[in-house]
């Protein structure tokens, strides 16, 4: 009987995990709640570069691949998004829609060159294509230079959210999160994501089995790039400004700091560290640059001692992947 | 006055002169990236911020010890060289098991650390270091005017770049190095010390970049984040001229100096760019760089 009733559940499997169940209920009530008591721009924040965060994840995290470049793509989505909505006056969600395609096609761009090598090499030429687009932002003039795109009108949504309102505007960034959440989730627990997967952990083993390891990694690095432009986007409408901050390198090396942080390869781990980092930015801004003297620590600590991140350790404690 | 090209001969080569001087830096800065890349097979993340360091060494020793430039080139690698050993021994020895992204990453931290504690310090703006009085002036050459201190950049990074290759490539204790990137337990098994030799590796890869960084406090003033920006191009040179290769992180160091120099001269805007256009040309074309070997 023990047998019994042990093996529908792991049978079930391939269904969604009742712990991870209750874990997105926890994360959803918290975010429902948290306006309430914690400042909402602040959580606004977070909440963006949580998406930036898990946006990047999807690639380390599933396919292995380290891009230090993931700003050019936060950066270039927050400055189409801006522009779209302030010069062609578009309604913010054909803004953000704008931003996010202008991610994508430079992912697709970048991607295309970039996976053609692995590992460290694959890191720095991310790295150094992103520094080709803060120049690029830094001299244009539709990006305003050292200015940026200031004073962006946040707009009506749909014709009718009045993004104004602090509220309304709240809650139109959780539902953005939590629907790019469920399908970076629904990504990851697809056919397409278990190759991702298998790539990451013998590419040689997946190609002899027939995967087209590359186009494989191509859409991986795609699908990345178009989620965190539309964390860019979203970023640039909710604090009407896109800047050259949100290009530099620092900026990259933040999201892998998040990541890092949260648990390499989890699912709520980019989450938690974003969170985490922006809090630390947050409540640590007053010491200047005692901040990234912090934030080098903890990258530090990280990786000699706590290379699983904050979920991840809880994982295991746990024994279960969250 | 004739023209070259439709450009004046005082602006081309002294553009040309700015050019071999960056590309000194981009030299010695991409030699050292690629000697720790050979053996500890890690990306040097904090090599901006180590080359930053020897700058400010260089300046605590005039300001405190009255040591001038020329003990500098000698004292502030040797100490830098030091630290970075100590990193190696209590940090990055720690990764060699696992995976190589986590030396980068964890340089990276290091790098922001270090960055930061001297941004607290000394604030973003830069400190003045004198050029030493015996290159002080400059010979007129009749078509330009060649200050003594940047000529002097350029033989010394050159020299130090050419007996590097050398020691490396023709010496004993080079090809036990190069034989412990291939194969670092047998070479263990013939008796080598390859931690140590490991060790000394990263120590000698810090001590040029500090080294670049005394010959750079002249120039471009002693500054906390002058390694930040200045890295990543170096990156940029590393991955054309294809990681790890002695003679092409020096002959794409310069030459990418002075095409980033001649930039400036015919189309100002693409000079900081035009390192990043040229290495996705050489990524199309060959993705393991000009003088890599393919993985």
């Amino acid at each position: 009987m023990a047998v019994q009733r042990e093996l529908p559940a792991t049978m079930a499997a391939p269904g969604v995990p009742s712990h991870q169940v209750i874990a997105f209920a926890v994360m959803t009530t918290f975010f429902v709640v948290a306006p309430f008591f914690i400042y909402p721009i602040f959580l606004m924040n977070a909440l963006c570069f949580a998406l930036f965060a898990l946006a990047f994840n999807l690639l380390i995290g599933y396919a292995g691949l380290l891009s230090f470049g993931h700003a050019a793509f936060l950066g270039t989505a927050g400055y189409v998004s801006a522009h779209a909505a302030k010069v062609w006056g578009l309604p913010p969600e054909l803004a953000i829609l704008a931003g996010t395609i202008a991610a994508g096609l430079l992912g697709l761009i970048f991607g295309l060159l970039a996976i053609r090598r692995q590992g460290i090499y694959f890191a720095m030429i991310t790295l150094a294509f992103a520094q080709m687009v803060y120049f690029f932002a830094l001299q244009t003039k539709f990006t305003g230079g050292e200015d940026g795109i200031q004073s962006v009108p946040r707009g009506v949504m749909l014709g009718v959210l009045d993004l104004r309102g602090t509220m309304t505007l709240y809650s139109v960034v959780l539902v953005i999160f939590l629907a790019a959440f469920l399908f970076i989730y629904r990504i990851i627990h697809s056919p397409f994501g278990q190759v991702l997967k298998a790539i990451r952990d013998n590419e040689p083993r997946a190609i002899s089995l027939g995967y087209r390891a590359d186009h494989y990694k191509l859409l991986a690095f795609v699908l990345s790039a178009t989620l965190a432009g539309l964390a860019g986007g979203t970023k640039a409408i909710v604090f009407q400004l896109a800047s050259l901050t949100d290009v530099h390198w620092s900026m990259s090396g933040e999201v892998v700091l998040m990541t890092l942080l949260g648990g390499l390869g989890t699912i709520f781990g980019p989450v938690v560290g974003a969170f985490v980092v922006v809090a630390l930015q947050n409540y640590l801004a007053q010491l200047g640059a005692w901040v990234t003297v912090v934030q080098g620590a903890i990258f530090v600590l990280c990786v000699l001692t706590f290379r699983r991140g904050i979920v991840g350790e809880l994982g295991r404690i746990l024994k279960r992947p969250l | 006055m004739f023209q070259l090209i439709g450009v004046a001969p005082q602006a081309l080569f002294s553009q040309v002169l700015v050019g071999l001087i960056n590309g000194a830096f981009y030299a010695i800065l991409s030699l050292g990236l690629a000697v720790i890349f050979g053996l500890l097979n890690i990306i040097n993340f904090a090599h901006g911020a180590l080359y930053m360091l020897g700058a400010f060494v260089a300046y605590f020793l005039l300001q405190g010890l009255g040591l001038g430039y020329w003990s500098a080139l000698i004292v502030a690698p040797l100490v830098v060289g030091l630290f970075g050993m100590l990193l190696e021994r209590t940090m990055l020895r720690q990764l060699r098991q696992i995976d190589h992204l986590y030396g980068l990453l964890l340089t990276f931290g290091l790098a922001l650390v270090i960055q930061g504690v001297f941004q607290n310090e000394f604030g973003s703006s830069g400190l003045p270091y004198a050029v030493p009085p015996a290159l002080v002036g400059g010979q007129n050459l009749g078509f330009m005017f060649l200050p003594n201190y940047r000529a002097w950049v350029i033989v010394i990074s050159l020299a130090v770049c050419l007996s590097t290759w050398w020691a490396i490539e023709r010496t004993k204790l080079g090809s036990y190095l190069r034989a412990a990137t291939e194969n670092p337990t047998i070479v263990q098994a013939f008796g080598i010390n390859v931690p140590r030799m490991i060790t000394l590796t990263y120590g000698f890869g810090v001590a040029l970049a500090a080294f670049a960084g005394v010959l750079a406090a002249p120039i471009y003033q002693v500054r906390p984040l002058m390694g930040a920006d200045l890295i990543i191009v170096v990156f940029a040179v590393v991955v054309i001229g294809g990681m790890g290769s002695i003679m092409g992180s020096i002959l794409t160091g310069f030459g990418l100096g002075v095409i980033e120099g001649l930039t400036k001269v015919f189309y100002p805007e693409a000079s900081n760019t035009v390192i990043f256009v040229i290495m996705t040309i050489v990524l199309l074309i060959k993705p393991a760089g000009l003088f890599g070997r393919v993985q």
